[in-house]
């Protein structure tokens, strides 16, 4: 019989798939299809860009108002207007006490809750010609002058991964989590 | 509108059972234009004559091509704006849209990424960090699914004052397609998740390097895709190629597209979208944060904004979706919220994507406004603009789903209003 022949180098082929699978499966965990790349931390930290609340993710380094202010002039004006408040793209000072009038100005100052997301933004996305250009010293000038210009941090901090995590945020509790549906 | 137009309309959907009045009526038709090809070829063509090269009959057809094109004739297109463009809704058929009028929104526009060289990043609150190549996520189990996407600003002008514009222009910012990829718990299993990852950032890899916290919910540890396919094909550039992540349902921002990387934390990480932008501003001045599923929505694409209607016969179709499960009716007002009566839903209906209604109907020549509303299989009814607006004010920008009305003057003209 056929059948009979291959009964045994069948059952070796799956022995021998069964040792090599559970091999890689101690190696990356038993969900594991022996599929995907073991990375390290360090492997990753080109990729790990992210900013949490809690200051996590924020690099060494420190800049100041004076630094960003000079910083903001060569690189942001263009779009965002020498103050901020100009435009043509997104406003980025001013606008406080305004959200719940007839004409809101959602803006850093205004609205956004958390100073970290602001090294997280500049470091992904700005400038917006130039994304990921910015070296850390310059993005804590760059934020250190923003906030300074929506009078959240005075003219003389010196930014850094502890003293910017610190800072409170004027609309820090202005957001409710999703309550919807919310008609009827 | 008489039963026997219903029936005739019945029938004539379903070609093999044509009632003998409607075939003597076709025969009739089919003679006249008989006698009209006939008559030209008689008086217009003479046998020493090149054939008309119109005459699809009298020129050989076109080869066979290695990737197809629409037909020459068809130019309905996307409506394109600096960092957006729009599904022209009021052309399509069936619920399927066409990749190549997939709605688009992107923040530094669409990266040109190398398959080869793509790598989706797994790690955070995970024992066994992986990256894994486009080539290896598609050797694990896959599945597909037909899914809405929407953008959370579509419909966005409803908040303001009523343009004179159409409905591709109003709400063109959702399409569906078919998904096919990974789903995110073959993932999660891969790479053992730990207990205390509640919510999990997902990153793009284009110029902005989109990123979203995901809330890790039943319903997204169910349903969440890593994406490599639309309508049979690899992703369209646009739509995040070679790799997105779908949240049926949810936000379109949150389906991050161009997808580099899944970082499992304990806590959002409070990007820009989900701060500055991507919330629901309301009249006291606090806003709505991670609002995340599309509401129940529905709108007329035909007839609609800035079409010309004739009178007499004009069927009505429109699309309802929920981001929260399958479209249970949809009913349809032609005499300005008066009555109601409800639409013929295209079956299969599907939960989470777009559902053609269908309503035969007669325009008399009458100025009117013309209404859908729609709910789904929570109960959830569409609200009117004013309901809405009661409630969230007009700050918003987004989530906007208030019901649609489209005024026919009797020039025929069709209108956006508010009713
Ligand atoms: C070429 C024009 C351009 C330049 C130069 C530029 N930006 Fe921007 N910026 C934009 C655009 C466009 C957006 C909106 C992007 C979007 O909506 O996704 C933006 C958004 C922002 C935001 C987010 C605003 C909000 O409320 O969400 C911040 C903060 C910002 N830019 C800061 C900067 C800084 C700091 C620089 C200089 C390092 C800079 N930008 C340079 C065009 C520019």
């Amino acid at each position: 019989m056929p059948n009979g022949l291959w009964v045994v180098p069948v059952g070796l082929m799956i022995l021998v798939l069964s040792i090599v699978s559970a091999g890689l499966s101690a190696e990356i965990g038993d969900g594991g299809f022996g599929l995907g790349h073991p990375v390290s931390e360090s492997d990753i930290a080109t990729w790990n860009i992210d900013v949490s609340p809690d200051g996590q993710g924020l690099p060494p380094g420190q800049g100041t108002v004076t630094q960003g202010a000079q910083l903001y002039a060569m690189k942001c004006a263009s779009c965002h207007g020498p103050t901020g408040k100009e435009g043509p793209n997104d406003v980025l000072v001013g606008g406080q006490g305004s959200l719940r009038t007839a004409k809101p100005l959602k803006t850093i100052g205004s609205y956004w809750p958390y100073a970290t997301t602001l090294y997280d933004y500049l470091r992904r996305a700005m400038p917006f010609t130039a994304p990921q250009s910015l070296k850390p010293g310059d993005i804590y000038a760059l934020v250190a002058w923003l906030l300074n210009q929506n009078q959240i941090i005075a003219e003389d901090t010196i930014l850094d991964a502890h003293s910017l995590s610190k800072i409170e945020m004027p609309n820090r509790n202005g957001f409710i989590p999703d309550p919807r549906p919310d008609i009827h | 509108m008489s039963d026997e137009t219903r029936e005739h309309l019945e029938h004539s959907s379903r070609a093999p059972s044509v009632p003998a009045l409607n075939r003597r009526q076709l025969l009739a038709g089919g003679a006249s234009l008989l006698a009209m090809s006939v008559s030209s070829t008689l008086f217009d063509a003479h046998a020493e004559e090149p054939p008309d090269a119109r005459d699809p009959m009298r020129v050989p057809g076109a080869l066979p091509r290695s990737y197809g094109e629409r037909s020459p004739f068809e130019k309905q297109t996307r409506l394109v704006a600096p960092t957006s463009s729009t599904t022209p809704l009021q052309g399509l058929q069936g619920i399927i849209t066409p990749s190549a009028l997939h709605f688009e929104r992107h923040h530094n526009g669409v990266p040109a990424i190398d398959p080869t060289r793509h790598r989706l990043l797994i790690h955070g609150l995970v024992d066994h960090p992986l990256f894994f190549t486009l080539e290896e996520l598609m050797r694990l189990p896959s599945a597909s699914r037909i899914a809405f996407v929407e953008c959370s600003g579509n419909s966005r002008d409803g908040w303001g004052e009523a343009r004179d514009v159409t409905v591709q222009s109003l709400h063109g910012l959702t399409s569906t397609s078919e998904w096919t990829g990974v789903r995110l718990s073959t993932l999660l299993d891969t790479v053992h998740v730990q207990r205390e990852a509640t919510w999990m950032l997902a990153e793009g890899s284009d110029a902005a390097a989109l990123a979203r916290s995901v809330p890790l919910t039943d319903e997204v540890l169910n349903e969440a895709m890593v994406c490599y396919g639309q309508n049979g094909e690899p992703l369209w550039p646009e739509q995040g190629y070679p790799l997105r992540l779908l949240l049926p349902g949810f936000e379109g921002n949150i389906n991050v597209k161009w997808l580099r990387r899944l970082k499992f934390g304990s806590a959002p990480f409070m990007t820009r979208w989900e701060t500055a932008k991507y919330t629901d501003l309301l009249p006291d001045g606090k806003a709505y944060q991670f609002s995340l599923a599309m509401e129940a929505k529905s709108v007329i694409t035909r007839p609609s904004g800035q079409q010309h209607l004739h009178p007499g016969f004009q069927e009505i179709q429109g699309l309802a979706w929920s981001g929260r499960g399958r479209i249970t009716t949809v009913e349809v007002s032609v005499d300005t919220g008066q009555t109601w009566q409800p639409a013929r839903l295209q079956e299969p209906v599907l939960p989470k994507c777009h559902t053609r209604f269908r309503l035969p109907w007669s325009w008399d020549g009458q100025e009117t406004i013309i209404q859908s509303r729609c709910l789904d299989e929570t109960g959830y009814q569409q609200p009117t603009r004013d309901e809405l607006i009661k409630v969230r004010g007009t700050h918003s920008s987004y989530h906007y789903n208030g019901i649609q009305s489209w005024k026919i003057g009797r020039d025929g003209v069709v209108r956006n209003v508010y009713a």
